[in-house]
């Protein structure tokens, strides 16, 4: 009994050894050691000799600033996360809101559906919304056609192509959120909507009135992962697009991995990952200010 | 009145459950179509005559029961790391007193904020010089800790009354007893869910294997279907029948278990 | 259990061997002698069926081959580099020799060259001249690779033309009145927005090369680029080409059948493809032709191809230079190009299959004799893609002529910042 608390913090220190040092090793240790490498101009050289490493100071940095490439990314990148997000959302939302009408039938077997291309391959779903994109063979352009709109070169023109991986983001991952928002509808209290009903409030307004307020922390919390996800985005152009057309549809990711593990720029590669860091960390900074101001915890 | 609204609402439902499911069905449909069938105007929506070609020409012309091998071996082996690594950290974390316990806790939850992207080029080369470029093992490394399978762990047994794990220390049970034989039962459920998880993620996962898988024989399926789909530009049909091949695994698990996958979800949306 | 855990753990350490990669030869054979070998495409397809002979004659050699996508070649054999899995032989593009032999992944064939049946002067010299670098040996031509003229020969005749114009105006003259006869939807020729290749054929038949000072800063505002640029360029702006690339096309060969365009930059392996894919009724209607004269008065185009090479971390030289020797055999040759259609490096394989005076393949000997190769710098792939990508947004109006070779030269110039002080170091074998 007296050695039990000694027992207990040895055994403490046994169980979180595992994952704390792989953790370190795998994850901690590479993204400082990135962070060094970043101010490097490690490359595929340096790789065959390591003699033809240098220390650049910033000149990653700086050089990154310059390049028009990274500019047109982190604009693909913001459009994705700014348009993309907020769409992603409202789809979630009003999803959310029909599967907690009282009138819809077969909840849980639609909430399935919904959610099923949450779960899907992210790669075979990109491969599926290709061949469903394309000008000439695809149903999206003949869904469209039925409704007397021209056919659209989605993934072929510049000005097309980051919508459509938008449509396709939405589809894939509204209904992640919308599982988050169902929850968060369900614990509002009914009394509340009796109040409201009770005061003559229409629908609308007892969504505005009753429903929004209450699910603020939940938009709020969403909204943190939905942009911090999408500032990740990668796999989608990188099947879908390849970057182009005409780069409009190359993100900091997708920079960063062909910088990367195209080209072996590992320092430039790294640079870009902590821009991208960066900019997440900021916004994740605002979101959390927000919530703050709002009292929101 | 009511009525009308409650059709107007089960009508757009309705609309929407068939645009969400459209693509998954024109999938399927596809795969069974003859080469050449889907590039057609208007696209055809079932097959003339089904066929298993292009589920044929997967199997004896690109092996795609290799990437099947490897995505199947990846993700059991990343489950498993994933449940005995996190698991006991997360319950260390929640009930086992040591020093400096929470100041780690809150470190890790600082790497939430750090994208795993940032770390991959050192990390590459880490393994490199370890020779693990290529390999299992070097697909597996990120799988094996993870700071939201241990949060998860942890907040789920905080619920484990303290009371019970005493009295078994008064029974004279060591701590590895105790974690075998009284916690992993009381754990079940989330270790279902992590689980879960886990395979999902490892299954579905594509940037890192992408990177660390250099072989052609070792690609996992996404790794498999992306490279496969921009030689095949024209196979819809071989493509669809990828994508089946792909999602279907991942969409039956989650159809059986998924009271614990949104479960997993909830909890870790309620932190973050 | 136990037994079970450790074959997964082994699993798990092992590289992986399973799968799609073929086997060739005795299986009994002693394991330290499997040679491994990567090819591209078609040609890493077919090389198996050229063994056995090898097999037969050498029943203590393995080869495994593996087949790489074109499109992804590069990147894997860079990413193998780097991550020490190279595999002993290779087939590569010879336009990426420079920078396989920088890093220095590839060895030097010298040695081996003297008392072997593979000779020289039977090769075109364009060609092998791209495998030597800095008067060393690495790599040995496999096969030939340049870029000619395919077309329509009915649409060409419509426009009153019974051979295409020998050089760049009268070409494009002949665009032009193809153009007014085929109307809005289709066009003259193709020149895919996501290839550099044809612009860069093109960029050859100037004066000035493509980058300057050894390889070490661009050249594109020379006067030269800017006319190949400026002609290119043309050919867009007056709708003789589409604003597409390859990817948007579905099939590019139903397309030249359908007469979306009639005129197409591209390689030998085509001969076969349009043979093969084109309907029967239009066998007689197409044709190849020698790229037009440039400026420079003279048509150049690309010294491309493949050569095999040996990798420096391979441990089975000898053994892969035997199987290099056999895979050099005029028959050999000539066997690989019945089966691929890619043109034989030897001169005796084309006389041996009578390629030379072949209808199709004709063109590409004559083309043959007049071949640059790619500037010799290991950032060219890289300096190319920007190439493209800034030729494509000033396609699509983001910059004039004079705006893109700036663009381009910016470019290249921050590529090859490290090659110039690798170089003033003295630190590279150049």
């Amino acid at each position: 009994m007296n050695k039990s608390p000694f027992n207990t913090a040895l055994a403490g220190y046994l169980f979180v050894a595992p994952a704390m040092i792989a953790i370190v090793v795998f994850f901690f240790g590479p993204a400082l050691a990135a962070f060094i490498l970043s101010f490097t101009d490690f490359d595929i050289y340096a790789l065959a000799d390591i003699n033809n490493l240098r220390f650049v100071g910033l000149k990653n940095y700086s050089e990154l600033l310059a390049n028009p490439l990274f500019w047109t990314a982190l604009k693909n990148t913001l459009f994705f996360v700014f348009v993309g997000g907020p769409l992603s959302m409202a789809a979630s939302l009003s999803a959310a809101i029909l599967l907690t009408e009282n009138s819809v039938k077969l909840k849980a077997f639609i909430r399935t559906i919904f959610f099923a291309p949450v779960v899907t391959t992210l790669v075979a779903t990109a491969v599926v919304f290709k061949y469903l994109l394309h000008t000439k063979y695809g149903f999206i352009n003949f869904g469209l056609s039925k409704l007397g709109i021209n056919p659209i070169d989605w993934l072929g023109d510049p000005h097309w192509a980051m919508p459509a991986i938008i449509v396709f983001a939405v589809w894939k991952n509204f209904g992640y959120n919308m599982v988050i928002f169902i929850a968060a509808i369900g614990s509002i209290p009914n009394d509340l909507y009796e109040a409201a009903k009770i005061d003559g409030a229409s629908p609308w307004q007892r969504f505005l009135n009753v429903t929004l307020p209450a699910l603020g922390p939940s938009i709020l919390l969403v909204s943190i992962m939905t942009m911090t996800g999408y500032f990740q985005l990668f796999a989608e152009p990188y099947v879908m697009t390849q970057g182009g057309p005409a780069e409009q549809t190359v993100t900091v990711l997708y920079m960063m991995y062909e910088q990367g593990f195209k080209w072996w720029n590992l320092g430039s590669a790294s640079a870009v990952a902590f821009v991208l860091f960066a900019m997440m960390l900021v916004m994740t900074l605002i979101q959390g200010q927000i919530a703050k101001l709002q009292g929101v915890k | 009145m009511e009525k009308l609204k409650s059709l107007f609402f089960n009508l757009i439902v309705w609309l929407l459950v068939f645009l969400v499911a459209f693509p998954l069905l024109w999938m399927v449909t596809t795969s069974f179509m003859h080469s050449g069938e889907a590039a057609s105007f208007p696209p055809p929506l079932l097959p003339k005559s089904p066929t298993l070609n292009a589920y044929h020409e997967l199997f004896a012309g690109n092996h795609i029961e290799v990437y099947f091998f490897n995505s199947v071996i990846l993700a059991v082996c990343a489950t498993i790391l994933s449940l005995s690594f996190n698991v006991m950290a997360g319950y260390a974390f929640a009930k086992l007193r040591f020093k400096g316990r929470d100041a780690m806790f809150n470190s890790l939850l600082s790497a939430l904020i750090i994208p795993a992207q940032v770390g991959m080029m050192p990390l590459f080369l880490l393994l490199k010089t370890f020779g693990l470029v290529n390999t299992y093992a070097g697909a597996l490394v990120p799988w094996i800790a993870s700071v939201f399978g241990i949060f998860m762990v942890r907040q789920f047994s905080q619920s484990i009354p303290d009371e019970m794990i005493e009295a078994a220390r008064v029974d004279g049970a060591n701590e590895f007893q105790i974690f075998t034989k009284l916690i992993i039962p009381n754990l079940t459920p989330i270790l279902v869910t992590l689980g879960l998880f886990t395979f999902l993620g490892s299954w579905n996962d594509f940037m890192w294997p992408l990177i660390i898988l250099t072989d052609n024989q070792s690609y996992t399926l996404p790794v498999a279907l992306a490279v496969l789909s921009r030689e095949h530009v024209q196979d819809s049909e071989l493509m669809m029948a990828g994508a089946v091949i792909t999602v279907l695994p991942v969409l039956l698990l989650f159809l059986v278990l998924q009271r614990y996958y949104m479960r997993g979800l909830l909890a870790g949306s309620v932190k973050g | 259990m136990i037994n079970r855990r450790n074959t997964i753990l082994t699993m798990i350490g092992a590289p992986l061997f399973a799968g799609c990669s073929k086997v060739f030869g005795n299986s009994n054979a002693h394991s330290g002698n499997v040679i491994n070998f990567w090819g591209m495409g078609r040609e890493g397809e077919v090389v198996g069926q050229l063994l056995p002979k090898f097999l037969i004659d050498n029943p203590d050699i393995q080869v495994k081959v593996q087949q790489l996508p074109w499109t992804a070649a590069h990147e894997k054999l860079l990413t193998a580099f780097a991550g020490n899995t190279l595999p002993d032989i290779s087939q590569i593009g010879n336009s990426w020799l420079p920078e396989f032999v920088a890093i220095g992944a590839v060895d030097r064939l010298d040695g081996f060259l003297t008392n072997s049946n593979i000779k020289k002067n039977d090769y075109f010299e364009g060609i092998w001249d791209t495998n030597v670098i800095d008067g060393k040996l690495y790599g040995i031509p496999w096969y030939v690779d340049t870029r000619v003229l395919f077309y329509r020969k009915d649409t060409l005749r419509a426009a009153g033309f019974d051979t295409v114009p020998k050089d760049w105006d009268g070409f494009r003259n002949a665009l032009r009145k193809i153009k007014a006869n085929v109307g809005k939807d289709k066009y003259a020729i193709i020149l895919p927005l996501n290839e550099y290749e044809p612009l860069f054929n093109l960029a050859l038949s100037v004066d000035d090369p493509i980058l300057k000072d050894n390889a070490t800063l661009g050249n594109f505002d020379s006067k030269g680029y800017k006319e190949t640029l400026t002609y290119y360029k043309s050919l867009f702006d007056e709708g003789l080409a589409p604003l597409t690339d390859a990817s948007q096309i579905s099939n590019i060969y139903d397309e030249f059948a359908r007469g979306l365009f009639s005129f197409y930059i591209t390689g030998p392996w085509n001969i076969g493809e349009f043979k093969r894919r084109l309907p029967e009724a239009m066998q007689d209607d197409w044709a190849t032709t020698p790229m037009p004269i440039g400026p420079c008065g003279i048509n150049y185009s690309s010294a491309g191809g493949s050569s095999l090479v040996v990798m420096k971390n391979s441990n089975k030289k000898p053994a892969v230079w035997k199987l290099i020797e056999f895979l050099s055999r005029p028959e050999v040759q000539k066997e690989f190009y019945d089966l691929t259609g890619d043109l034989p490096a030897q001169k005796s394989s084309w006389a041996m299959g009578k390629l030379d005076t072949d209808k199709y393949s004709n063109a590409f000997y004559e083309q043959l004799q007049h071949v640059k190769p790619a500037p010799p710098a290991p950032e060219w792939e890289r300096i190319a893609q920007e190439m493209r990508i800034v030729t494509e947004q000033m396609l699509r109006g983001q910059f004039d002529v004079n705006g893109a070779v700036l663009e381009m030269n910016k470019r290249a110039d921050r590529i090859l910042e490290k090659r110039r002080w690798i170089l003033k170091r003295g630190a590279i074998h150049e």
